[in-house]
């Protein structure tokens, strides 16, 4: 069998293409990506690396879902900062990515546990959906619980209802199910059910500490997935570094999973704090430009900017 | 040898040895003994006919050098610039004593700087043979493999990681020392002779050797992984931010443009005063780096002495004198927070050196109460690598107590068909060395896979006068392949290698 070829950069062939496109809110947004091979290869808790174009960074994000027959994989990413939010104007379907790169780091054990929990915050939301599925497909009883800050930003919902024996929302101001955070679901969970085998958490690092202190006191065994700022993801920088049980671990090679009671999270929290004054300055930068930009009718928008062939 | 003046040079990612003249390499070349047993040869890493290559030039046959060194080496632009010489080459050239030995590495770098200006490249006729070879990693070993397994007449395909080739070529050696633009060409080159480089695949992820044999069909793969996943020491204070490896500082700078951030997305946040943490080439290269990028002060905090200093010797004078501050005989003790999480200073002790240790250098021991601080606002370790862990948690190939993959003489791994070579199989090394190893692997390849093979590569453009065979050249035969039917070979393969 031949192989087939992924497309390439600089083989004179075009990026990695987006072939589906969903908005979920004004912040979070879905691309589906042609990838065949990557598809084939993904496992629940694996993630990728993308340049979305040539003068871009690598950003890691999580793969969220992937599907083998169309050969693609879905990535959920909420715009935050400089390139996610140049990611959520230029990415549209049909238009291409520079460099997509994984699947990236070990995947999630998925553990013979008979009772789960799975919690998704905010964006987590995407990534612990392919643990509640596979969980589900191997047999076990998942309880999922998601939070959100209110009802409109809730999305996949049909999808963990589908997977889910249990599955219950939590809003902020309470416009739909529980009102609180996550933790109030899994403290309602674990009320109910005493043989709780293990909780996976994913979402912003203060999300998965409370979850993980909430577990601890209750004795359930608690994964997380982390989320350090990362460069290459094949660990040769080291950029990505996070203590978990008092050493170093690169989460790019090492993880993304570690077990959420060693976790070092105010350490994590510390860490991703490292490029805030360039943050900032990159995305006023961005902004101002796409203002001036919208406010010239006669200059179009790069058409195609996220193509590896436009630009410089 | 000119260089860029030092004060001019920190201003800039100019090269900063420029190259040799024409005048200065002839005469160069007037002051080697042509050795009878020449001891150079012996002491290259992949044997370059060095005294025949200088006098190709001293008779200005240019292309007659450069057909020499390419026979096997395939990069000479690339060696010639970041060979540790006076550990190799030079260091044992006669004319040494007492005068400057040969200067070895810059008349190899002219040749091949020359070969990239005349685009000249030995692309020798290859006759395919079937087989498929991949290789895993972009750098020099990787290199040196495809090269080699291309002229033999596989179809070779390069894997690399990263969205651009050449492994530290790329991402480490900065571009005043090794600019970018030589890789590239060097790359071209290894194109022109047939073997496909994809880019953003992470082999054991994407796929895994295993299924590279099974699914893919290759009939032989090299790993050429690279050592990666930089040491840390495990003292108070790394995790602060403004702690770096230098392979993160030299990948944002050269692989991702941090230097030219904004235009460039990739964040650099570089220090005022910054600490490199070792005395390697990776340090050199980070603290050279940091003073380009503007740093204001940059120190280099090192346990043991210059003598003992595993970098080229131009690298450190160069770095002397663009005013690196070296704390010789000094180790950091602790890293300090400025109680918002980020660096303020660091903590040493200064060391005197005591009896050798087992790699024979002076073990430096702590003198008492020496302890001082200094401030500074980044720290950056280059003390070395690990293994990276990729390959072994994705494969059964055998890795030894260290985590670096296991290999016997002839280079092999546990499973049949996988050879490995470079830093992954002997720790952080050098580019020619690396190289080295992806040649002899290709060479055993070849024998696994039934291709004849000899030491002479190529020789030159076959001429008129030159004895022809069915119309190929002599000294090109060694192309052939003994044809083995392919099911034949791999039936037979215990039995080839019992
Ligand atoms: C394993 C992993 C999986 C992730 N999965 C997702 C996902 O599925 N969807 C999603 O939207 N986001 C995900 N992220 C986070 C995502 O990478 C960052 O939001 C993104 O890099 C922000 O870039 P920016 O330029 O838009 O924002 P910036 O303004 O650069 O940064 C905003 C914040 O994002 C963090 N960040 C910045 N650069 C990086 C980086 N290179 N790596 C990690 N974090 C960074 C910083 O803490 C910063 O405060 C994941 C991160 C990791 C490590
Ligand atoms: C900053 C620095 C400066 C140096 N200076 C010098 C010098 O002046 N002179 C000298 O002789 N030596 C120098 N060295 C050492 C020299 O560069 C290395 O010994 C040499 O590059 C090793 O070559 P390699 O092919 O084994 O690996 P590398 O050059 O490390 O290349 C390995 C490649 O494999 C890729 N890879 C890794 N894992 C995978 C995977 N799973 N799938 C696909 N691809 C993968 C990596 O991304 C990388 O591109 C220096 C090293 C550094 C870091
Ligand atoms: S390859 Fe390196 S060691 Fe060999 S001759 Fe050239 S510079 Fe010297
Ligand atoms: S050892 Fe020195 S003098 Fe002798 S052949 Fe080699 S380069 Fe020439
Ligand atoms: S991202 Fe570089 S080592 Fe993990």
């Amino acid at each position: 069998m031949d192989i087939p070829r992924p497309n390439q950069v600089g083989t004179g062939e075009p990026g990695f293409e987006v072939v589906a496109r969903q908005d979920f809110s004004d912040t979070t947004f879905l691309l589906e990506i042609e990838h065949p091979l990557m598809a084939n290869a993904a496992r629940p808790g694996q993630f990728v690396i993308v340049i979305p174009d040539e003068h871009g960074e690598r950003i890691p994000l999580t793969i969220a879902d992937f599907d083998r027959d169309q050969g693609t994989v879905t990535l959920v990413i909420q715009a935050v900062g400089k390139t996610s939010k140049e990611m959520q104007r230029v990415c549209q379907t049909g238009s291409a990515l520079f460099s997509v790169t994984g699947p990236m780091g070990v995947p999630s054990h998925i553990t013979d546990a008979k009772k789960v929990i799975c919690v998704g915050g905010g964006l987590g939301v995407a990534p612990v959906f392919p643990q509640a599925r596979a969980h589900k497909e191997n047999g076990a009883y998942v309880i999922g619980i998601v939070g959100f800050r209110s009802k409109d930003l809730v999305f996949w919902d049909d999808k963990f209802e589908k997977y889910c024996d249990e599955f219950i929302v939590c809003t902020d101001d309470g416009s739909r199910g529980i009102k609180g955070l996550v933790t109030k679901g899994i403290e309602a969970a674990a009320e109910k059910h005493a043989d709780i085998d293990e909780l996976i958490a994913i979402g912003p690092p203060i999300m998965m500490k409370a979850c993980a202190e909430t577990t601890r006191t209750l004795g359930i065994k608690t994964m997380v997935s982390l989320n350090p700022i990362m460069v290459d993801g094949t660990g040769m920088c080291g950029g990505c570094r996070v203590k978990v049980g008092g050493s170093i671990k690169f989460a790019c090679v090492d993880g993304p999973d570690f077990d959420g009671h060693a976790v070092d999270f105010d350490d994590l929290m510390n860490r991703l704090q490292r490029f805030k004054e360039d943050e900032k300055v990159a995305l006023e930068r961005w902004t101002e430009s796409c203002r001036r930009l919208d406010q010239s009718p006669l200059e179009p928008l790069p058409p195609d900017k996220a193509s590896p062939r436009a630009g410089a | 040898m000119p260089i860029q003046d030092a004060m001019e040079r920190v201003g800039n990612f100019d090269e900063v040895t420029y190259g040799y003249s024409v005048e200065d390499t002839l005469r160069e070349c007037e002051r080697c003994l042509y050795c009878p047993e020449p001891a150079c040869i012996a002491s290259c890493p992949v044997a370059i006919d060095i005294p025949g290559f200088i006098e190709k030039i001293s008779a200005k046959d240019y292309r007659g050098a450069y057909d020499v060194i390419s026979e096997t080496n395939l990069l000479p632009a690339i060696c010639g610039r970041v060979c540790p010489q006076e550990d190799q080459c030079e260091g044992v050239c006669p004319v040494g004593d007492p005068l400057k030995p040969v200067a070895i590495g810059r008349l190899e770098r002219w040749v091949g700087d020359l070969a990239i200006a005349e685009n000249w490249v030995n692309v020798p006729y290859i006759e395919p043979n079937g087989f498929k070879i991949g290789i895993v990693g972009s750098g020099p070993a990787g290199i040196a493999c495809a090269a080699e397994m291309a002229k033999a007449g596989c179809d070779v395909t390069i894997y690399e990681a990263l969205h651009l080739p050449g492994g530290v070529l790329r991402y480490g050696i900065p571009d005043f020392r090794l600019p970018n633009s030589v890789v590239d060409q060097e790359i071209e080159n290894l194109k022109k002779l047939g073997v496909k480089i994809e880019c953003n695949v992470l082999i054991g992820r994407l796929f895994t050797i295993q299924q590279m044999v099974d699914e893919f069909g290759y009939d032989a793969i090299f790993i050429g992984t690279g050592a990666g996943y930089p040491k840390f020491m495990g003292i108070e204070g790394e995790s602060l931010n403004g702690v770096v490896s230098a392979n993160e500082l030299l990948t944002r700078c050269n692989l991702m443009h941090a230097g030219e951030f904004p235009a460039y997305d990739t964040p650099l946040h570089l220090g005022k005063r910054v600490a490199i943490i070792g005395a390697g080439n990776t340090a050199m290269d980070a603290m050279r780096v940091a003073l380009r990028q503007g740093a204001e002060k940059v120190y280099c905090v090192y346990r043991r002495t210059k003598a003992e200093s595993p970098a080229r010797a131009e690298e450190i004078d160069h770095a002397e004198e663009e005013g690196v501050d070296f704390q010789w005989l000094t180790a950091p003790v602790e890293i300090l927070d400025d109680g918002d999480g980020n660096v303020r200073a660091m903590r040493c002790i200064r060391m005197e050196l005591g009896e050798p240790d087992d790699s024979g250098r002076r073990r430096p021991v702590p003198i008492e109460d020496s302890d001082y601080e200094f401030e500074t606002d980044m720290v950056v370790y280059a003390i070395g690598t690990n293994a990276n862990p990729i390959i072994g948690q994705t494969s059964k190939i055998k890795l030894n107590e260290w985590g670096y993959v296991e290999v016997d003489d002839n280079l092999a791994t546990s499973m049949a068909g996988v050879y490995a070579g470079g830093d992954i199989v002997t720790g952080a090394a050098t580019v020619i060395l690396a190289m080295g190893l992806g040649r002899r692997a290709a060479h055993n390849m070849k024998a696994y896979l039934g291709i004849r093979d000899t030491n002479i590569v190529y020789a030159g453009h076959p001429t008129e006068t030159d004895e022809t065979l069915f119309g190929i050249a002599a000294n090109e035969r060694n192309f052939h392949r003994v044809r083995l039917a392919k099911d034949i070979t791999s039936s037979t393969e215990e039995e080839i290698h019992a």
